[in-house]
């Protein structure tokens, strides 16, 4: 990493503020035009243990996280052990001078000066590191006064003097720490997560219905919704289990509303039954699985991409669905509103797979365009022939017009019985035909609808890191390093997973050199996966399942 | 003006002499006395042999999962606030498989009307003990009798303390229907507890069992006295209790949609905003 970007690693025990610091930075550095990349990792715990929020910062673009660390503030004395193998040449520790620097490099703050009470710290802190990254101050200072504000001027003041007291210190102490060079024009800015960007998407697609039951990392795409429920008429209600929230989600989806559910894992696998009920009403559901390390309970806090198999799969019989994995907070948005499309076209449950690392990943994103999205499908109110409506009509393309019950004569009824086109329960094994056939259709359609996954670089007899999701920007930035070897390298991104699109790219791996499939998960499901729709077999696999997300070190040093 | 023939005559799937079919009149019967056209009503079932009942009416139907009628109605529910919302079901759908929706239903106050069609026993599964069935009670699969205490699905209603808690009788239509009726004008959830005479599978409570034994509450029953209320949904044996058992004025739920969803857009400029507010 050039002297244009900056790791700064903050850490300490849950409940002592780091990821306050960690936000407040982030934001002003966003503000201040750089680009980040957040990485937070932390224990199923609210008080102690070992947390840390990383920010990668660029006066670039940047798209991955990295190991070394330029910047340390260790909140707790454990930190410094933790991380002292990780430091970079120039690294630089920040610690509280009551516990010492341990013979490491940096600065001894004494936070018992500098703060009036230890409530405070954060703002010394971010002073510090303010000083230290050479930042305007005012952007930190505006920040205090718009998260303070509501509690009174003192209370800003307070924060502001501690902030330039830290700041003063630190510039007194004349540490040698390269400021980030003025960042390159990229226009203006918004902080977001992963998790922020689904909902977002979801509420640009007119998503209006949210039923959950809370479960990491799933939960924060519902909070997102929950912060804005009001202004945007969003109906949010915490269901009694996981069950009931998916079922809750295709009730409202039969009464005409757009819905949203979001979980992880454990959760989903509750939610499997309401997946085949939706396959089987044809009743529109989006569903979020925000991946964390199985089996069971396993790391819940941390980042894996093995559900793949699951979603693929979950939901007894046969049935269409989609699944999208974005790999960038842009990504999020933009799959998301896709996926409610998708869904509300196809009349079928849709999938949007993301995992722990990008749910809480902030990145600095150009405020979306919400004008050039495309129209959302929607279902109708009202029927030329309300006495003659049948909800599961047979067609062409097996999707069937979907009325919405209230709002004219015509009754609409929906079985998960095998039914007549009418929606009644029937035994009639050639109906039986007619209607799986007809269900089965859609899957055409969904296909030739896929999204084909991305190639980045020129595939043309080079390596091909190939990947899913919010792997992405590792993968890229290990071609890039590879590129800088002169070695040729190209990154093959499937930003849906299912229906896959072989047609658009058997080719592209046919002129690689080398594939590596590149996937967080033991077992190498998407290449399995390919395998068997296709029979490529890649040449390599990379696979990480330590709960941590990938970096460009840890592709490189596995190729 | 509604009729019963709005709701149609259709041919069912259950056993002749079923107390099914008497429910379903009272449920018809109930509709007209609403006057509910059979588009402004929508009923929510599980699975069994009584969740069937809306294939038998001409009615908006979501036929979903066993044990699963409440959540689906209460999705419903909130996405449009001008429906009717019913949901149907069995005794083992609704208080095994769907126990904790019920509970939750109760807790909710959710606006719907829940009539259970309670046989003691799980009818299309050829016979079991269901959470009804008395213990002690023999059955193919439990033949040393049922080993668990039976639930008493009104006394724990009117313990949660649920807005409207009813028990009916297959064998009284009219009686039954005004129950019905009185349930769905209620503002919130109302249960409705049906005893009904399974011929097939449960030889002990019939319709001679039941007719000996159930009596209509009178006006010297106050439904707002939570004693009164305890005492007559415990009440069972030689004499059982039919009619509203215990009503409340608690508010019901009010997070749901104010103006159905589906003739809704999203507010982009709203939204616009919301994304500027991220900086
Ligand atoms: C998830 C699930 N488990 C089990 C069944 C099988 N099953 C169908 S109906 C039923 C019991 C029905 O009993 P009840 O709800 O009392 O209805 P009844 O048939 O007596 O009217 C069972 C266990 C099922 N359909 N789905
Ligand atoms: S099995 Fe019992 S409940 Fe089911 S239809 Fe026959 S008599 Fe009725
Ligand atoms: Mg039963």
């Amino acid at each position: 990493m050039g002297a244009s970007a900056v790791n700064i690693v903050i850490g300490g025990e849950a409940g002592q503020g780091l990821v306050t610091v960690g936000e407040f930075l982030s934001r002003a550095l966003v503000r201040a035009g750089y680009a980040i990349v957040v990485t937070q990792d932390y224990q199923s715990r609210i008080r102690g243990g070992h947390n840390t929020f990383a920010i990668r910062a660029d006066s670039a673009p940047v798209v991955a996280p990295t190991e070394g660390i330029d910047l340390l503030v260790a909140l707790s004395a454990e930190t410094l052990d933790i991380h002292r193998s990780d430091l970079t040449d120039r690294a630089l520790v920040l610690a509280d001078a009551a516990h010492g620097l341990a013979g490491l490099p940096g600065l001894a703050v004494p936070y018992k000066e500098l703060c009036p009470k230890p409530l405070y710290e954060n703002m010394a802190a971010l002073g510090v590191l303010g000083a230290l990254l050479c930042l305007d101050p005012a952007w930190i200072t505006g920040l205090i006064a718009e998260k303070f504000g509501r509690k009174g001027d003192e209370i800003v003041a307070a924060n502001s003097q501690v902030f330039a007291a830290a700041m003063d210190w630190t510039i007194a102490q004349k540490a040698a720490f390269a400021c980030l060079p003025p960042p390159e024009a990229r226009g203006r800015r918004v902080m977001l997560h992963g998790n922020d960007a689904i909902a977002l998407g979801g509420l640009a697609a007119g998503v209006d219905f949210c039923s959950f039951y809370p479960m990491t990392p799933g939960t924060s795409v519902i909070q997102t919704y929950i912060d804005h429920a009001d202004r945007m008429g969003v109906v949010c209600e915490q269901a009694e289990d996981e069950i009931a929230a998916v079922i809750m989600a295709v009730g409202a989806s039969y009464a005409g509303a757009r819905p949203m559910v979001s979980t992880s894992g454990g959760g989903f696998a509750l939610m499997v039954e309401g997946v085949s009920l939706s396959g089987m009403l044809e009743t529109p559901v989006t569903i979020v699985v925000a991946q964390r390390p199985g089996p069971a309970t396993g790391l819940p806090t941390r980042t894996e991409q093995a559900d793949l198999d699951l979603v693929l799969s979950a939901g007894h019989g046969e049935f269409p669905r989609a699944i999208f994995a974005p790999g960038s907070v842009e990504q999020c948005f933009h799959l998301s509103y896709r996926a409610v499309d998708a869904a509300e076209r196809f009349q079928s449950p849709v999938f949007i797979l993301t995992d722990q690392f990008l749910a809480d990943s902030f990145r600095d994103v150009a405020p979306f365009d919400l004008d050039s999205l495309p129209p959302v499908a929607r279902p109708l109110t009202a029927v030329p022939d309300p006495a003659g409506y049948e909800r599961y009509a047979v067609t062409g393309d097996g999707v069937s017009p979907r009325l919405i019950p209230g709002f004219c004569e015509a009754t609409v009824v929906l079985d998960s019985d095998e039914h007549t086109p009418d929606g009644h329960i029937t035994e009639d094994l050639g109906v039986r035909v007619t209607m799986q056939d007809k269900r089965m259709r859609k899957h055409d359609g969904l296909a030739k609808a896929a999204l084909p996954p991305d190639v980045y670089g020129d595939p043309d007899n080079a390596t091909l890191l190939t990947c899913w999701g919010s792997t992405l920007g590792a993968a890229l930035e290990a071609a890039q390093a590879l590129r800088e070897k002169g070695e040729k390298a190209a990154v093959l991104h499937f930003s849906q997973v299912w229906p896959l699109t072989p047609d658009a790219f058997m080719p592209v791996l046919g002129q690689a050199r080398r594939t590596v499939m590149v996937e967080g998960n033991f077992a190498g499901q998407l290449a399995r996966l390919v395998r068997r729709e296709t029979g490529y077999v890649f040449d390599g696999r990379v696979n990480r399942y330590d709960g941590l997300p990938f970096t460009a070190a840890y592709i490189l040093e596995r190729l | 003006m509604v009729t019963a023939q709005d709701y149609g005559e259709f041919e069912t799937a259950w056993c002749p002499g079923c107390g099914n079919f008497s429910i379903r009149k009272a449920v018809v019967k109930a509709l007209v006395e609403l006057g509910l056209p059979p588009h402004k009503a929508v009923f929510s079932t599980g699975i069994g042999q009584a969740a069937k009942a809306p294939h038998y009416i001409r009615v908006n139907t979501l036929n979903g999962l066993h044990g699963r009628s409440l959540p689906a109605a209460t999705g419903i529910r909130l996405a449009n606030p001008e429906l009717a919302v019913f949901a149907e079901s069995g005794d083992g759908c609704s208080y095994g498989e769907g126990g904790n929706h019920f509970l939750a239903a109760i807790r909710r106050n959710v606006d719907i009307t829940y009539i259970v069609h309670d046989n003691q026993v799980y009818g299309l599964t050829k016979g079991q003990a269901s959470p009804t069935t008395p213990q002690g009670q023999q059955t193919k699969t439990q033949p040393h009798g049922a080993p668990s205490a039976a639930f008493n699905p009104v006394a724990v209603a009117v313990t949660m303390g649920a807005s409207f808690v009813a028990r009916g009788f297959a064998g009284e239509i009219d009686h039954l229907a005004g129950l019905i009726a009185a349930g769905a004008r209620h503002p919130g959830f109302a249960l409705i507890d049906v005893l009904q005479p399974c011929v097939s599978f449960n030889k002990v409570n019939t319709y001679a069992w039941y007719k000996e034994r159930c009596y209509a509450l009178g006006d010297d029953h106050d439904p707002t006295d939570f004693g009164a209320a305890m005492e007559k949904a415990r009440q069972w044996g030689e004499r059982i209790p039919i009619g509203i058992l215990w009503k409340s004025d608690r508010p019901a739920f009010g997070a749901g949609a104010k103006a159905p969803l589906a003739t809704r857009e999203p507010d982009m400029g709203a939204l616009r905003e919301i994304i500027e507010g991220y900086a």
